[in-house]
């Protein structure tokens, strides 16, 4: 077979459906991620134009421009759209986009959840941009503090639209999350060890886990403010027992993590950009593994340096103080292996290199500042002054947006497959880069000066106005240059010539394809030996194309790519994708619809929009696997391989293993919730605690034994090759035992609006209730399963999915059903 | 920053240093950059290995630590200094924030009420009560000590003390709404007599 034959055949394979319909059916990474990286700019551009208010509002002192309610949403929208709508989205655009085809696979591990994921994001994104056109958005700053975002301080729907629009983003994040975390330890190249793994792969890797554990408790604040919106129920009001400082810690739990799941892949595009700039190879790959690791490990010690001036005890005060400042170790290890690394090598000074100077300059000075934030004495000065506002963007626009735009200008050349041809980023540079430097150096001034930040003007005579003014006129140069390197961007990727395969002289694979991409990503797997594949073997993106790697043959007409063991890279089995489908985009519209529901206060639609989403979720796996035993595939150099689905630990037993983990740390937040209330908040204990009785616990304790013995009796009897009822029943049997626990407890609970503990009560009830009906229902699936023939003896994966999902649900009930009934009968 | 009080003063001390220490670790670090560009023009190539122990562990490890170390006592310190303490001349007073004014009363005079205006004796150290009513706001009076939070249903105690009798500024700095900007409020010192005689209910 010739490379173009084998092309075309890919090709057809591969392709998205053509014109319109493909926007919206495809579940392509290539596609989906130019999507994400395209709506995350669109917001960027909205965030920037909110900030040039800011700077307008604020360039003269009593200025007439706008009120402060108008500016309270300005602020608050700015904060919110560049945080969520645009950093986070952006970074997994990029990670979408790039990951497989550095990896060496031909897609992420579950296509249609990212299509999924994207939708949500835009759904939810557009829920935001819809309520600040009608003047109804949030406005009660970025972090959205009770009481004053709950009903007492912002009666009307303005804080609705920011709970409900990004806890609906986040889907998107967490969809995000497992398939990047599947994906980097599953699907790559033969022979790509983690030790040779891109180092970019390791810090997404690292992100992916800091979103899985980062983003519950912020869920979980957005579920139970929203509930204490809409139904009264009073976890952030002291009088009824709540506490509004759990919201803080639930938000800097989420809010701090958040820095560096933005500053690490900005981190890992430095590392794979700057190598390459100087010629040589990064130093110190190890150590720059481990910084990572440390990094985002302690940056889950460090969320009470945002509450410093809440009135922490002064131990505790001692202890995050040098967890914040420890932070500052790591970071110097990867500061100092990238100027090793410059020092090492030939560095040349293109414009992607130019950034990378450009984020040290800022970053490092941002890195300071963060430093002595995070001494209390001082901080408790600068708290809440524009020295923090100017602090955060060092630290945001140098750590994050700067990197970004390096790795932006090079991978311009993949994402366009054309040459850069107009020099305007050059210009861009340089007005973005003395800019911001006027901006914010005098920001950091003017808050020490005591301008506290949020607030919509300042008088006459306090000596601020010319600060401010030189301050929004260096704003606004920040803004000329950012739409010159959009316009820059734009005209190189649609006016120029076609460039050459690998311009930069790059040695990871995603240089090995070409361009513009294939659906494909690759004609064939290449096997790996090292870290620059294509600096071992400079031939090997032709010998690609030639079809000499893995899987080389289009063979059936189906999209295929190989699963590799975590650790060594050795290829285990092949998976077969699914192809085009709009049930990605329809099932993200049908979710939205219940997040609408509660926005507009519809409760009637949410169950319906709930049903909708289990019939689509139904469909979703019902399509998956294969009816036959296919045996061994052949994968090409001699190496015959399993279908992953007739696999014990198929990729959907990972991707719901790590989606456990996020969903543990979501329930792990709620239990610390309860904890938090329970010692913290003034008004406890409740007036009365739930009476466990004796029908409750038995059931519960029943059930949680049950379910887990029953689906391990259905394996073992499917495995016999007999049929699995007797097992699937009782596992049935313990959930519906487990279930009715849980609303016993609902029923003996008392008013949820009376106190906190009755509200916290229903949720934890609520919880496992959801958990134990979701895992009856995967039985049932489970039989229909095997009457369809998709599960046999030979083909069981499944049946540890639903075992795994069972077993959590036992897990977290028996935890549960403890924390309601316990405080009963020990008192 | 004009520091009229003890704790104000510790904090800017405190700053001058950080200050200095940043800029010297900022020129520092911008050298070393500006030296690798220039060095690896001429040299072109060097052996990775012997340069790891001088960038990883020397400038990467142990320097920030040694750093941040002494940066950390000494803020400890400050931070030890600046903690409310029991004295047989603290006087107690409580501020009560709510949207948008303050209001304080005094341990000394049972029922009497300021709005607005926090009275202190001047050279005494003074623990200031502080919660709200309704949604958090943070009590700051700048020249005389840090800020502190409000929250409803808690009480924080913050430590503040004015050397010389004097009128300072003070502002709310926890956004709280609309009428956040001029959340203020003032603070008046007293020297002894005055002080004495604003508790008997004498005008200040």
């Amino acid at each position: 077979m010739t490379p173009l034959r084998r092309h075309r055949a890919l090709t057809r394979i591969w392709a998205s459906d053509p014109g319109w319909k493909g926007w919206f059916t495809t579940v392509n990474h290539t596609d989906l991620g130019r999507m994400f990286m395209f709506t995350a700019m669109i917001f960027f551009v909205v965030g920037g134009i909110l900030a040039m208010l800011i700077r307008a509002q604020l360039a003269t002192p009593r200025s007439a421009f706008m009120g402060p309610e108008v500016y309270a949403q300005v602020f608050t929208m700015h904060g919110t759209i560049m945080m969520f709508l645009f950093a986070i989205p952006l970074i997994e655009g990029i990670a979408i986009y790039l990951l497989p085809k550095m990896l060496g696979a031909r897609d992420l591990a579950f296509p249609r959840l990212t299509a999924f994921g994207y939708w949500c994001y835009v759904f939810g994104g557009s829920m935001l941009l819809f309520a600040m056109l009608t003047g109804l958005a949030p406005d009660s700053g970025w972090f959205l503090y009770p009481p004053l975002s709950s009903t007492l301080g912002s009666p009307g729907i303005n804080s609705d639209f920011w709970l409900i629009g990004i806890t609906f983003v986040e889907i998107s994040a967490i969809c995000a999350a497992v398939e990047i975390t599947v994906t980097i330890l599953r699907f790559r190249a033969p022979g790509m060890s983690l030790d040779k793994m891109p180092i970019f792969a390791w810090y997404m890797l690292v992100v992916a886990l800091m979103i899985l554990t980062g983003f519950p408790p912020l869920i979980l604040g957005s579920v139970l403010l929203e509930l204490e919106r809409a139904f009264g129920w009073p976890f952030f009001q002291v009088a009824e027992g709540g506490d509004s400082l759990l919201w803080q810690h639930l938000f800097w739990l989420f809010g701090h993590p958040e820095v560096y799941i933005i500053f690490l892949p900005a981190a890992g595009i430095i590392s794979t950009v700057l190598p390459v700039m100087a010629r040589t190879t990064l130093m110190g790959y190890g150590w720059v593994v481990a910084a990572a690791v440390a990094l985002g490990v302690l940056s889950f010690g460090i969320w009470v340096h945002h509450m410093f001036t809440t009135g922490i005890p002064h131990m505790a005060l001692a202890f995050f103080s040098a967890a914040s400042t420890l932070v500052a170790v790591p970071t110097a290890v990867q500061i100092f292996a990238w100027i090793g690394t410059i020092w090492k090598g030939k560095p040349q000074l293109k414009l992607p290199m130019l950034w990378i100077l450009a984020f040290f300059a800022t970053f490092v000075i941002g890195g300071l500042t963060g430093v002595m934030l995070a001494v209390v004495p001082f901080n408790w000065q600068a708290h809440d002054t524009h020295f923090v506002v100017a602090h955060l963007h060092y630290v945001l626009i140098g750590g994050f947006v700067f990197p970004v735009l390096a790795g932006l200008y090079y991978w311009l050349p993949h994402l366009t497959g054309r040459r850069r041809f107009f020099r305007l980023g050059e210009p861009a540079f340089w007005l973005v880069f003395v800019g911001f430097h006027v901006t914010f150096l005098a920001m950091h001034w003017v808050g020490l000066l005591g301008q506290r930040r949020r607030t919509f003007t300042y008088e006459h005579g306090q000596g601020w106005e010319a600060i401010n003014l030189i301050s929004s006129i260096g704003g606004f140069i920040t803004a000329i240059g950012f739409a010159l390197v959009l316009i820059d961007i734009a005209i190189n990727a649609l006016v120029t010539l076609r460039g050459r395969r690998n311009p930069w002289g790059a040695g990871t694979l995603e240089w090995a394809m070409p361009k513009p991409v294939p659906a494909y990503n690759f004609a064939s797997l290449p096997p790996v030996r090292g870290r620059e594949p294509l600096y071992d073997d400079p031939g090997l993106d032709l010998r690609i194309a030639r079809g000499e790697g893995y899987l080389g043959d289009p063979g059936d007409g189906r999209r295929k790519t190989l699963v590799v063991d975590i650790a060594s890279g050795r290829p285990e089995q092949v998976v077969v994708f699914p192809s085009n489908t709009a049930l990605p985009i329809v099932m993200a519209l049908v979710t939205g619809v219940a997040f609408l529901g509660v926005l507009i206060k519809a409760f009637w639609l949410v169950p319906l929009a709930v049903l909708g989403v289990a019939a689509l979720a139904f469909r979703w796996v019902w399509s998956l696997g294969t009816r036959t035993d296919e045996g061994l595939l052949d994968a090409g150099h001699g190496l015959s391989l399993p279908l992953a689905s007739a696999s014990t630990r198929p990729p959907g037993w990972w991707g719901t293993a790590f989606l456990l983990v996020a969903n543990a740390t979501f329930f792990a937040s709620l239990l610390f919730g309860y904890a938090f209330l329970w010692t913290v908040a003034p008004n406890w204990p409740p007036p009365a605690y739930l009476e466990p009785g004796l029908a409750g616990p038995a059931l519960g304790l029943a059930g949680i034994v049950l379910a887990p013995l029953g689906l391990r009796l259905a394996e073992r009897l499917l495995r016999a090759g007999h049929a699995m009822t007797p097992g699937l029943a009782i596992a049935l049997t313990g959930a519906a035992a487990t279930a009715s626990a849980g609303v016993l407890a609902v029923l003996a609970s008392a008013d949820p609006q009376g106190h906190a503990y009755d509200a916290i009560v229903r949720v934890i009830a609520g919880y496992v209730l959801i958990h134990v009906v979701l895992a009856a229902a995967m039985s049932v699936y489970l039989a229909a399963r095997r009457s369809a023939g998709f599960v046999s003896p030979d083909r069981y994966g499944e049946v540890r999915i639903v075992r795994l999902w069972t077993d959590y649900a036992a897990i977290t009930a028996l935890l549960g059903l403890a924390a309601l009934h316990l405080p009963g009968a020990l008192t | 920053m004009h520091p009229a009080g003890p704790a104000a003063e510790a904090i800017a001390a405190l700053w001058w240093v950080m200050l200095v220490g940043s800029c010297v670790i900022f020129v520092l670090v911008m050298a070393l950059l500006a030296l690798a560009l220039r060095r690896s023009n001429v040299e072109g190539r060097g052996d990775g290995s012997e340069g790891e122990r001088v960038w990883l562990v020397g400038l990467g490890l142990v320097f920030p630590l040694l750093v941040l170390l002494a940066l950390l006592a000494y803020g400890l310190v400050i931070g030890e200094r600046l903690a409310p303490r029991d004295g047989p001349e603290v006087v107690t007073v409580r501020a009560e924030g709510r949207q948008w004014e303050w209001r304080f009363s005094y341990a000394d005079a049972p029922g009497l009420v300021t709005e607005g205006v926090l009275h202190i004796p001047a050279g005494t150290p003074v623990d200031v009560e502080i919660t709200t009513v309704d949604v958090i706001h943070s009590f700051w009076a700048p020249r005389l000590a840090g800020k502190l939070d409000a929250i409803p249903g808690h009480v924080n105690v913050l430590r503040i003390e004015a050397r010389e009798p004097g009128e300072y500024a003070g502002v709310s700095a926890e956004y709280s709404g609309p009428g956040y900007l001029d959340h203020r409020f003032t603070v008046i010192a007293h020297d002894a007599d005055g002080w004495a005689g604003f508790l008997r209910g004498a005008a200040p």
